[in-house]
């Protein structure tokens, strides 16, 4: 009686089985490869039935247009930029647009969102109260009517430039934004540029040594006073060798506005609070269920240890809540970038309005830009929910989670 | 099993050996799997169904309805009233066209479009025409896939300010802040013109005509600027029209005209003789109290033009009196201009470049005959 096994079928041809199959096995594989050329062939209708309507239209299809001039002017630029530079570059004006206010946006969003979640928890009525009325009006009312009750709120209050609020005479403060003194570069900038540098590098290594000391030997190192010298001692002394790094140019009223100076577009500042605030409503409730998920076994034990309630919060219970706050916490993060594209009500540059609104009207690239736009906010948005995973993992990892 | 082949195709009227090959040779292990198959031809069949049509006038009699794409409200071009009736200079082309169409100037569905939409919709099908204060570029003409067919007012563009600023032309606005309403030729005539007499400004582009003048009048800005008949539009929405002027300058030539897509020529024919055969009768004295009259006489050209003689509006495809209609529908162009942004409407326009060209504007409409 021969006793050798039965001969096993090969592995991939089971693999692909049970990956596409499933429990129908090779009759689910036909489905679903059925399924795929169906989507492929809807696709491919798609594309081929928009090539030929663009045809018969006479519609120039492609990316040359991106070379042609613009020729309208953008507000508020971050790299310089002209009526006569080519669409390419209002691309990239309004990403960078679209960047900065969400960038700013989110830093105070989840500043704000913790404050307020942190008012919340607080065994204080009024606290608590003040914190659940902000919330639950904030987050009920449209992001849109917000933006535009800040845009409206922002310029009423403001005077016109002529009686603008001097700040000490250097800022200006209007209804045509706020006007600082812009920094422009002098003889002593390379030289501090390098020391400032130099101290930032030195004093993260020397805070790696004085973690290392800690953990591994128990050791505590005082390194701040080395850190203070390293990032203001330091610097200062360049200056007092090679000359100040820049000098400030003042706004001066000249005409109908300011020349001269840097100025925050209102536009900017009602996107930028109205946004923020937002967020922050749903970021308070976010962070409120991440620390109430902590055990308050937690809690009692740090008082127990003789920790004070902010050290208690700050060194055990946040880095634990912060598990369950990180992943909601992405969503909203990259809601308020989404939601950055209602700028155009309120006239902000970002790329939503000078892109896929002027350009795609001036150019009638429809689909080109449409496409670009959809692609890099897809992609601003894996970036962000990227960054914020691996954050999240560090967190898991450094709780042996 | 072998049934539900035919009898898809039978449904989706379609002999099209393609889909009959998919779907009499996809043959599920279940009858609701082909089911669901069976569905997601369907779609795909409805989308390849879209095609391109070049029978605008086909589509548009089988709808029973003309689709016009109109501003979002500019007085005297476009906007609504307060039972939601659109007047306009605009809209009395939509209603002409729909007039010599269906014979009934109430058959026209207007989509109100923000002007950085308006090429898309147009595009896209969604509007059969867009009558909607734009300006005939070359640019436009050729790249955004439509045609222009004439103009239904000479414009250009100029500048509103506060009167308490105490500025009388345009060359003292260096340093201003400047609104506009996005993807407007206004936006870059505004840069060339500030560019051209080395000035600086700022410009503050809106999505809306409505957004621009609510910021202009928040003082978000020191010049509204748009072309000029709506600037004047624009000043009666103002609290007090009467603390703002239009300034002197006018900087560019802004003809707005009606757009059609490329690729139907029936159809650019008829919005293109609708105007002309506005600015015909105007010529011709033929209004809509007397069109009837007019239509009795034995004056061969009257003839020709109202229709009891010759054929030409069934070449366009219409009826041969289909300029009667046009003229019942909404008068010839003269009082459409006076109803709706001349003496008879509050905005008051002189006719200046818009008169006839016999009586020294540039209106001029090629014979019909």
């Amino acid at each position: 009686m021969s006793t050798e096994a039965r001969k096993p079928p090969p592995q991939i041809a089971l693999k692909i089985r049970r990956i596409l199959g499933g429990k129908a096995g090779w009759n689910g594989v036909a489905v679903q490869l059925a399924f795929a050329a169906i989507l492929g062939w809807i696709g491919y209708e798609i594309v081929s039935n928009a090539r030929a309507n663009l045809e018969n239209q006479h519609i120039a299809a492609g990316f040359g247009f991106l070379r042609n001039n613009a020729g309208f002017d953008v507000n508020q630029t971050l790299i310089s930029y002209t009526g006569s530079d080519t669409f390419l570059r209002v691309f990239v004006v309004g990403l960078l647009n679209t960047l900065v206010v969400s960038v700013v946006g989110i830093v105070f969003a989840t500043l704000i969102g913790f404050v307020v979640a942190l008012c919340r928890l607080s065994p204080n009525w009024l606290l608590s109260r003040v914190g659940e009325i902000y919330v639950e009006i904030i987050r009920n009312l449209p992001v849109l009517f917000q933006i535009l009750f800040w845009y409206l709120a922002v310029l009423a209050a403001l005077p016109n430039p002529r009686q603008s609020i001097s700040l000490l005479g250097i800022a200006f403060l209007s209804n045509r934004g706020l006007v600082i003194p812009s920094p422009v570069g002098g003889s002593g900038l390379e030289p501090f540029l390098a020391v400032l540098a130099l101290g930032i590098v030195a004093s993260l290594v020397l805070r790696f040594y004085a973690r290392r000391a800690l953990f591994q030997q128990g050791q505590v190192i005082r390194i701040w006073p080395y850190v203070l010298g390293l990032l203001f001692g330091l610097p200062l002394a360049t200056i007092l060798v090679f000359g100040l790094p820049f000098t400030f140019e003042l706004p001066q009223l000249k005409g109908f506005n300011f020349a001269g100076g840097s100025r925050i577009i209102p536009e900017f500042v009602a996107l930028t609070l109205a946004l923020s605030t937002y967020t922050a409503a749903f970021i308070a409730e976010i962070v409120r269920a991440g620390i109430l998920s902590v055990h308050k076994g937690q809690m009692e034990a740090g008082a127990s240890l003789g920790l004070s309630r902010g050290a208690t919060l700050r060194l055990i219970v946040v880095p634990q809540a912060m598990r369950v706050i990180v992943p909601p916490l992405t969503n909203q993060y990259l809601n308020l970038t989404k939601n950055s594209s209602l700028a155009v009500a309120i006239g902000y540059p970002d790329l939503v309005s000078v892109f896929a609104g002027t350009s795609l009207s001036q150019t009638g690239q429809a689909i080109e830009i449409i496409a670009m736009t959809m692609g890099i906010y897809l992609l601003i948005s894996l970036l962000t929910s990227a960054i914020m995973s691996i954050y999240g993992w560090r967190v898991s990892r450094s709780l042996g989670a | 099993m072998t049934l539900a082949g035919p009898v898809l195709n039978a449904w989706l009227g379609t002999d099209d050996p393609e889909t009959t090959f998919l779907v009499t040779t996809l043959k599920g292990p279940k009858p609701m799997k082909r089911v669901t198959l069976a569905l997601t031809l369907a779609l795909a069949a409805g989308l390849s169904a879209q095609a391109a049509d070049a029978q605008t006038l086909k589509t548009v009699k089988d709808r029973g309805m003309l689709s016009c794409g109109v501003s979002q409200g500019l007085p005297g071009f476009s906007s609504p009233d307060d039972k939601g009736n659109w007047t306009g200079l605009d809209v009395d082309v939509c209603r002409a066209i729909a007039g010599a169409i269906f014979n009934d100037p109430t058959k026209v569905k207007f989509v109100p479009l923000s002007a950085k939409d308006r090429f898309t919709a147009l595009q896209s099908g969604e509007i059969d025409v867009l009558s909607r204060n734009t300006t005939w570029t070359i640019s436009r003409d050729t790249s955004l896939g439509a045609n222009f067919t004439g103009v239904t007012y000479y414009d250009g563009q100029g500048f509103m300010v506060k009167k308490s600023l105490k500025v009388n032309s345009a060359l003292e606005l260096n340093s201003a802040s400047v609104c506009v309403q996005t993807g407007t030729t206004t936006e870059q005539n505004l840069a060339d013109y500030f560019k051209a007499n080395n000035m600086k400004y700022e410009v503050i582009a809106f999505g809306t005509n409505d957004e621009t003048v609510k910021a202009y009048e928040a003082g978000r800005c020191d010049v509204f600027t748009t072309d000029q008949s709506g600037l004047y539009a624009n000043r009666l929405k103002l609290a007090n029209p009467n603390d703002h002027m239009v300034l002197p300058e006018i900087i560019s030539k802004e003809p707005l005209g009606p757009m059609v897509r490329h690729g139907d020529d029936q159809w650019f024919d008829i919005v293109k003789w609708t105007l002309f055969a506005m600015l015909t009768a105007e010529e011709l004295g033929v209004t809509s109290k007397n069109v009837d009259e007019k239509a009795k006489l034995e004056n061969p050209e009257m003839k020709r033009v109202l229709g009891t003689d010759g054929n030409f509006g069934e070449q366009l495809g219409l009826t041969k009196d289909w300029v009667v209609r046009i003229v019942k529908a909404v008068g010839n162009y003269g009082e459409a201009f006076d109803r709706n942004v001349g003496a008879g409407s509050p905005l008051a326009i002189n006719r200046g470049l818009n008169n006839l060209w016999n009586k020294g504007g540039l209106q001029y409409a090629p014979p019909i005959r």
